[in-house]
């Protein structure tokens, strides 16, 4: 199967998944004994803040996961994602604030927290020296699985590690992708409620990464299982989650769905690609163009949020060039998350990262119009 | 999402069942060994040098020694080889690496009792030391050595030395746990040479003089080569063992109180 793998096949639509969740479902409800909070809420925080000596990695997060749910959370690197993780996996105490995963306190009842969440921690961290099935088996003993609930959980994972014969190869000879599949199938041995992903796809190449998103839908849809997970990836947060958090410098900036976080930033939006002496000025301009709703200001030119970026992209070209300005391009297009983060935050994610995404930034998708030039006479 | 919250979702937790310190210990146990057994290679060294310092010490020193009455320096030197083989071995090198790469923290998300990953790895360095002490024995019977307590003296002396590289096993431990760093666990070793060295290693006690016998008698090695050589030369000596005993009891306690604080320090979420 691994050749099949790498080869960028999609693996064959199964059965499995059925079978998988029978099994869970068959196993019957779990005493809810002594829960805190709403039982709807799989992840709660209040105010939630890490600080490393001086640094504020995270400071005052505020979270409401509802159980089933898709939860992105999106920002650039340092923004503080994997020390969220990290809190509400156990692995940290929160300098201050409260917190709760699967109905229990992360920090006075992390026992309880951890046999309920699976968490798949960056990079695939696992033993290079074993093979896919002794991470497996190790990982199911340590959940105090009974030898046929193990066989059970291990073959299930088996299958939706989907990595053929490499499962009984040792570890070190796994494609990044490979690595990545059984690490999230190893998170998920126990049957947990809430799964937490820290960038799953960081690093894999795009036909491995929509394997990854393919599975994570699976496991929400068809197991039901609350997935929190972090991203640096703006098109993967429009694609996974049901809802997003944006996080920028420790704190949460934006939350909404995807497409209403959008829909906020405007109907469309007019991106004028700009020399950096001439930026504040355009601005200024641009805020006078009628039907121009609002003007951001970024490093490389402005951004202007419009209802109708078709009729009003002349008008806004007409006012820059009788100003004296010249833009270098004029770009009409539904608004990103790219749109959403840079009205939060005052700059483009996508201007982090080159290795991200374009500058268009992702969900883009509707560029209906594009003029290119100076746009003027 | 269409699933709704509750039953579907935690049926699985209904799987999870509470794991007893043993049975935690069982499970990191037996990846350990595994990956033991998969490194044989990693055995050379502990095998290499003392069988070296084994041939060297009594081509060199046997005829000089053996002028003193009643020394047998072939049984003098095995307890050295036995230490020197045993000495600093352990699965710190595993444990750094587990740190760098995040896998310790995919088994701290797990119930697993925190205190069982240490001491799973140390029923792996028991089985590696017994292995290296079986082969230092079965070297020192071809050499003509025989032990006079029989095979009761055999036992208590792979005792002794099992217990012993247990007790050192927390220094390299306590410098994984507390650096994170390879390049550090690898240099560890280095406190291996006072202790192997400042020691009746090459003389007995009685022919050393001036400093190096007053800091041989504050070794702990010296107690411990001379309660095992009492086994293979002297008979049964409970003076003897008893004093290798506290001397490996005294160490373990400094070891492992470093070691598990030093884990507490690396687990401990705040």
């Amino acid at each position: 199967m691994s050749e099949a793998y790498k080869s960028g096949r999609p693996p064959a639509p199964t059965l499995r998944v059925c079978t998988y969740r029978r099994a869970f479902l068959a196993s019957g409800p779990v005493p809810e004994a002594a829960r805190e909070g709403a039982q709807n809420a799989a992840i709660s925080a209040r105010g939630l803040v890490r600080t490393f000596g001086s640094n504020r990695a995270v400071d005052g997060v505020d979270l409401g996961v509802n159980s089933g749910e898709i939860y992105g959370f999106l920002g650039p690197n340092g923004a503080g994602k994997s020390t969220t993780v990290r809190m509400l996996c156990t692995l940290l105490k929160p300098t201050a604030g409260q917190a709760t995963v699967a109905g229990y306190d992360v920090v006075d009842r992390p026992g309880e927290v951890r046999i309920r969440i699976g968490a798949a921690l960056q990079e695939a961290a696992l033993d290079e020296r074993q093979t896919g099935r002794e991470i497996l088996d190790l990982q199911a003993r340590l959940y105090g699985l009974s030898a046929a609930d193990r066989a059970a959980s291990i073959e299930r994972a088996v299958d939706l590690a989907d990595i053929g014969d490499a499962m009984d190869a040792r570890i070190k000879t796994y494609s990044g992708g490979m690595r990545r599949r059984l690490d999230l199938a190893a998170s998920l041995i126990h049957g947990p409620e809430v799964l937490f992903l820290d960038e799953p796809t960081t690093g894999l190449d795009p036909v491995s990464r929509a394997q990854v998103w393919d599975e994570v839908r699976r496991l929400n849809r068809e197991l039901g299982v609350t997935v929190f997970l972090t991203t640096q990836y703006l098109e993967e947060a429009d694609a996974l989650a049901d809802r997003v958090a944006i996080i920028d410098d420790g704190r949460i900036v934006e939350e909404g769905p995807p497409s209403e976080l959008k829909r906020a930033v405007g109907a469309d939006v007019i991106v004028v690609d700009l020399p950096p002496d001439a930026i504040a000025g355009a601005a200024t301009v641009a805020e006078t163009v009628p039907d121009v709703d609002a003007v951001t200001r970024g490093r490389r030119g402005i951004t202007i949020a419009t209802a109708d970026g078709a009729a009003t992209v002349g008008s806004v070209a007409v006012a820059l060039s009788g100003a004296g300005f010249h833009p270098q391009s004029l770009t009409v297009r539904t608004p990103s998350l790219d749109d959403v983060f840079l009205l939060a935050t005052g700059y483009r994610m996508s201007a982090l990262d080159p290795a991200a995404e374009g500058g268009d930034g992702a969900g883009g998708s509707g560029s209906r119009a594009a003029a290119a030039g100076s746009g003027g006479p | 999402m269409s699933t709704p919250s509750g039953a579907a979702v935690a049926a699985g937790g209904g799987m999870v069942r509470p794991v007893g310190t043993v049975t935690d210990i069982a499970t990191v146990a037996r990846r350990s060994v595994r990956s033991l057994l998969r490194e044989p290679e990693a055995m050379a060294p502990a095998l290499i040098i003392p069988t070296f310092f084994f041939i060297v010490n009594i081509g060199a020193l046997e005829s000089f020694v053996e002028r003193s009455p009643g020394i047998d320096y072939r049984a003098f030197q095995i307890p050295v080889a036995i230490i020197f083989a045993v000495t600093g071995i352990s699965r710190a090198s595993v444990l750094v690496i587990d740190i760098q790469t995040g896998y310790l923290d995919r088994m701290l998300v797990t119930p697993v009792r925190r205190t069982t990953l240490l001491l799973g790895m140390m029923v792996a360095d028991i089985v590696l030391a017994l292995a290296l002490s079986f082969v230092v024995i079965a070297m020192g019977f071809v050499a003509g050595v025989r032990f006079e307590t029989g095979l009761l003296g055999i036992l208590v002396f792979l005792g002794l030395a099992v217990a012993w590289s247990l007790a050192f096993t927390g220094f390299p431990y306590t410098v994984a746990l507390r650096t994170g760093n390879p390049a550090a666990v690898n240099s560890s070793f280095l406190i291996f040479f006072p202790f192997a060295f400042l020691t009746p290693a090459y003389l007995p006690r009685e022919l050393m003089t001036g400093w190096m016998q007053t800091v041989a008698a504050w070794n702990p090695v010296t107690y411990l080569l001379e309660g095992m050589r009492s086994l293979l030369s002297g008979g049964w000596d409970a003076v003897a063992i008893g004093k290798a005993s506290a001397a490996i009891g005294g160490l373990a306690l400094v070891t492992f109180v470093m070691a598990f604080r030093s884990l507490a320090r690396r687990v401990a979420t705040g």
